[in-house]
C-alpha cells in the first residue's frame, strides 16, 4: 500500500527536521529517533483493520498533509488567562504550537528537589538525567503515533522529583495550538520522573483556537518511584476541528500511587491510550475519566492496567455522555500476570446516550492468569431514567431542566473527584454549559 | 377543588379504573382505602400525569381546569402534589440542590424571586426539625441509600416546603413505625386549612387515627364501592374488605 498524504508528510519531516530537534548530536537520542522513525515507516498510520483501531477510522486524518510546527506564534497572556485562572498562581509551563514559551511560563521558587523545565532545555543542559528514562515506558515499536512522537517530538515537560520531594501546588502544563493554515502537527513529549516518596500534582492541559484544524500528538511517560504519590489531570479542550492523539504510559514501583483524571471535552477526533504497569507490590492506580461528545465528534479511550506484581490494586471509572451523531469507544484492558496474586481490580464504564444516533462501543477485557485475585467490571450504556425524569417533573422542574439535572449528576461522579476546587467548579460549569447546547466556558 | 367524573384508565391494555367519581373540596381530608390491586395507586399516578396511564373515558377538573391536559410539571406548579409510595433514588443530585430547584421552580411560576441558598437553608432546617429528619440527609444524593422511613419523611418534607393546594399521599404510612407515623401525620396536619385539600391513600386505618378524615371512600376493582365518614374506615378495620367485595360482585352480577 502506498503512503497517504499524512504519512508521506511525516516521513519527509524525519529527514527535514532531524538536525533541528532538541538534543541533536546525542548518539543515544539519534539512535532512538532513527529506530522510532523506522518503526513508523513500517507501521504507517493505523487503519481499522487493526483490532486496536477497529472503531476509529483515521481516514480524514490520513488525507491531511500536516506541516511541521514552525515554533511558537506570539500570543498574549490575556489569550490564555481564562485557562490559567482555574489552576491558580501555581507553577506553569506553556507551549504554543509545540514550542516552549518562557514568556508565558512562570515556575517561580520551587521546593527543594523539584526540577521543572522544558524537555528541550533539559536535553541541552543535562541529557544524562533524561537518557535513563526516555522511551522506557512508551512503546515506540508497536504503536505508530508513539513512534512518530519519539522520532519528531519538538518539546514538552520534564518534571523530576528527588527522593522525598513534594510539589504541593499543582503544576499547570498548557499546550496551545493556534490553528495555522495549512494545518500543522505538534508532537509533544512529557517525562515525569518521581523519586521514592515524592509527591506531585500535574495538570496536562490542551487547548486550541475554536475552528483550527491541527494534530496534537502527545506522549507522557511517568516513572513513579517507590511510595511516590502522583496525581495527573489531563484536560482535553482542543478545537472542534482538531485531531488529538495522546498516550500516557506509567511504570509504578512498589507502594506508589497514581491517580489519573482524564476529561475529554473537545476535538473532532480524539484517542487516548493509557498504559499503567503496576510493577511493584502494593502499587495502586486510580483512573477516572469523563468524555463528552456531540455532533460528529469521535472519542476513543483505550486503557491497559498491567498487574505485574502481587498485592497491586486498581480502580477505574470512565463515564461518557454522547449526543448528536457522536461516536465513542472505550476499551478497558486489565491484565493480571501469573505471579500477581492478591490483585484487586475494579473497572466501570458507564455511558449515557442522549440521542438516537449517538453510539458507543464499550469493551472490557480481563486477562487473568493468577488464581487468588479479585477483579470486577461493569459496563453500561443507557438513556436517562424515565422514572427519575418523571419524579423531578412532579416537583415542578420542567423536562429540559430535569434532563440537564440528571445528565449533570451523571457527570458529577467524575468531575467531583477533581482535586483542585476552582478547576472542579470550572469543569462543572463547562458541563452545564455544554448540556445547554453552549460551547462550554472556554 | 378536584372533580373526578366517570374516570376510566387503562394501563398496559388492562382497564384498572372503571368509572371513578370523586369530589374533593377545599379544607377537606379524604381517605381512599381498598385492597391491593384495587386501583388506588393508579388513581394517584393519573392525577400527577405519569406517562403510560391512558384515560379512556371521563374527566378530571382541578380548580376549574382540565387537569389531564396539563403536563406533570404544570400540575405541580399549580399546586398538585403526590407523596410517592416508592420515591425514586437519584444518584448524583443532592437532596438540598433538588429541594431548592423544586422550590424555585414553584416560586418562578408564581412570579416570585428565587430563594437564595442561605434563606433556603434556614427554611428547610426548620421543616426538617418539625419532621425529625437528620440534617445529614440534605447533603446526600436524593433518596439514595435512604431507609424506607427516611424516604417517606423526605416526601412529606417536600410537601411542607412546596405547600401544595392538593396533596395526595400514596401509602405514606407503609413502612413507618408508630413514632414516625405520628410525626408524619402531624406534618400533614399542618396542611389542614381552608385552602388545602388532602387525599390520603392507604391500605390500613392506622394513619387515620392521627389524621382524621372528613370522608372515607373504598375502592374495589376500579370503582368506588362505598363512601362514608370516618366511621367507615373503622368499620373496614374490623370487618376487612371482603363484605364490600362480595356486595360489589353481587351488584355487577
Amino acid at each position: 500500500m502506498t503512503a497517504g498524504p499524512a504519512e508521506s508528510a511525516f516521513l519527509e519531516h524525519f529527514a527535514a527536521l532531524e538536525a533541528g530537534l532538541p538534543g541533536h548530536g546525542l548518539p543515544w537520542l539519534e539512535d532512538l529517533r532513527r529506530e522510532a522513525s523506522a518503526s513508523f515507516r513500517e507501521l504507517g498510520i493505523p487503519t481499522t483493520r487493526l483490532e486496536d483501531w477497529r472503531f476509529t477510522p483515521l481516514t480524514t486524518l490520513a488525507k491531511t498533509p500536516f506541516q511541521p510546527a514552525q515554533g511558537a506564534r506570539e500570543i498574549s497572556p490575556a489569550a490564555i488567562e481564562s485557562h490559567t485562572r482555574v489552576i491558580g498562581s501555581a507553577p506553569r509551563v506553556v507551549f504554543v504550537n509545540g514550542a516552549h514559551v518562557p514568556a508565558l511560563s512562570s515556575v517561580g521558587e520551587l521546593p527543594p528537589g523539584v526540577c521543572i523545565s522544558s524537555l528541550a532545555s533539559a536535553l541541552a543542559r543535562e541529557p544524562e538525567r533524561i537518557e535513563p528514562h526516555l522511551s522506557r515506558c512508551a512503546d515506540h515499536k508497536t504503536r505508530a503515533f508513539t513512534a512518530l512522537n519519539t522520532a519528531l517530538a519538538s518539546d514538552g515537560l520534564f518534571l523530576e522529583l528527588a527522593p522525598g520531594a513534594v510539589l504541593a501546588e499543582p503544576l499547570h502544563v498548557l499546550f496551545v495550538q493556534t490553528g495555522e493554515d495549512p494545518p500543522i502537527a505538534a508532537h509533544l513529549r512529557n517525562l515525569v520522573v518521581a523519586g521514592p516518596g515524592s509527591r506531585a500534582l500535574l495538570v496536562e492541559h490542551y487547548i486550541g483556537s475554536a475552528q483550527g484544524v491541527y494534530l496534537t500528538n502527545a506522549v507522557t511517560e511517568i516513572i513513579a518511584g517507590r511510595d511516590s504519590r502522583l496525581e495527573h489531570i489531563k484536560l482535553q479542550q482542543e478545537s472542534e476541528n482538531a485531531y488529538h492523539i495522546a498516550g500516557l504510559s506509567a511504570r509504578q514501583e512498589a507502594g506508589s500511587q497514581i491517580t489519573s483524571h482524564s476529561l475529554s471535552l473537545g476535538g473532532r477526533l480524539m484517542r487516548f491510550d493509557i498504559q499503567i504497569m503496576l510493577g511493584g507490590e502494593h502499587a495502586h492506580c486510580t483512573l477516572n475519566g469523563l468524555y463528552l461528545a456531540r455532533s460528529t465528534q469521535h472519542v476513543d479511550h483505550h486503557t491497559t492496567i498491567d498487574h505485574a506484581m502481587p498485592h497491586t490494586t486498581s480502580r477505574e471509572l470512565y463515564k461518557g455522555i454522547l449526543d448528536g451523531s457522536a461516536k465513542g469507544v472505550f476499551h478497558g484492558r486489565i491484565h493480571v500476570r501469573p505471579d500477581a496474586q492478591k490483585t484487586n481490580a475494579h473497572q466501570s464504564n458507564r455511558n449515557l446516550l442522549l440521542s438516537e444516533s449517538a453510539a458507543i462501543n464499550s469493551k472490557p477485557q480481563l486477562e487473568i492468569y493468577a488464581d487468588d485475585v479479585r477483579c470486577t467490571h461493569g459496563a453500561a450504556i443507557g438513556r436517562l431514567d424515565e422514572d427519575a425524569l418523571f419524579y423531578l417533573r412532579t416537583r415542578g422542574i420542567d423536562l429540559e431542566a430535569a434532563r440537564s439535572l440528571l445528565t449533570f449528576a451523571f457527570a458529577s461522579d467524575v468531575t467531583g473527584l477533581l482535586p483542585i476546587e476552582p478547576l472542579r467548579e470550572s469543569m462543572e460549569s463547562f458541563v452545564r454549559d455544554w448540556l445547554s447546547g453552549g460551547q462550554g466556558t472556554r | 377543588m378536584l372533580e373526578i367524573r366517570n374516570l376510566h384508565v387503562v394501563v398496559e391494555g388492562k382497564e384498572i379504573l372503571r368509572g371513578i367519581d370523586l369530589s374533593i373540596g377545599p379544607g377537606e381530608v379524604h381517605a381512599l382505602m381498598g385492597p391491593n390491586g384495587s386501583g388506588k395507586s393508579t388513581l394517584s399516578n393519573v392525577l400527577v400525569g405519569r406517562p403510560g396511564y391512558e384515560v379512556t373515558q371521563g374527566e378530571v377538573r382541578y380548580r376549574g381546569r382540565d387537569l389531564l391536559e396539563m403536563k406533570p410539571e404544570e400540575r405541580a406548579r399549580e399546586g398538585v402534589f403526590l407523596a410517592f409510595q416508592y420515591p425514586v433514588e437519584i444518584p448524583g443530585v443532592s437532596n438540598a440542590y433538588f429541594l431548592r430547584a423544586s422550590l424555585n421552580a414553584m416560586r418562578k411560576h408564581r412570579g416570585e424571586e428565587e430563594i437564595d441558598a442561605v434563606d433556603f437553608l434556614g427554611l428547610i432546617k426548620e421543616k426538617m426539625k418539625l419532621l425529625d429528619i437528620d440534617m445529614s440527609l440534605l447533603n446526600r444524593s436524593l433518596n439514595e441509600g435512604f431507609s424506607g422511613g427516611e424516604k417517606k419523611r423526605n416526601e412529606i418534607l417536600q410537601m411542607l416546603l412546596l405547600d401544595p393546594m392538593l396533596a395526595v399521599l400514596d401509602e405514606t404510612d407503609s413502612g413507618l413505625d408508630i413514632d414516625a407515623l405520628r410525626i408524619v401525620a402531624n406534618g400533614v396536619g399542618t396542611l389542614r386549612s381552608e385552602r388545602h385539600a388532602v387525599l390520603v391513600i392507604t391500605h390500613y386505618q392506622r394513619l387515620l387515627n392521627y389524621l382524621v378524615p372528613d370522608f372515607t371512600h373504598v375502592l374495589i376493582e376500579g370503582r368506588i364501592a362505598r363512601s362514608g365518614d370516618r366511621a367507615l374506615a373503622q368499620e373496614l378495620e374490623q370487618r376487612g374488605y371482603g363484605w364490600l367485595e362480595a356486595e360489589q360482585a353481587q351488584g355487577s352480577a
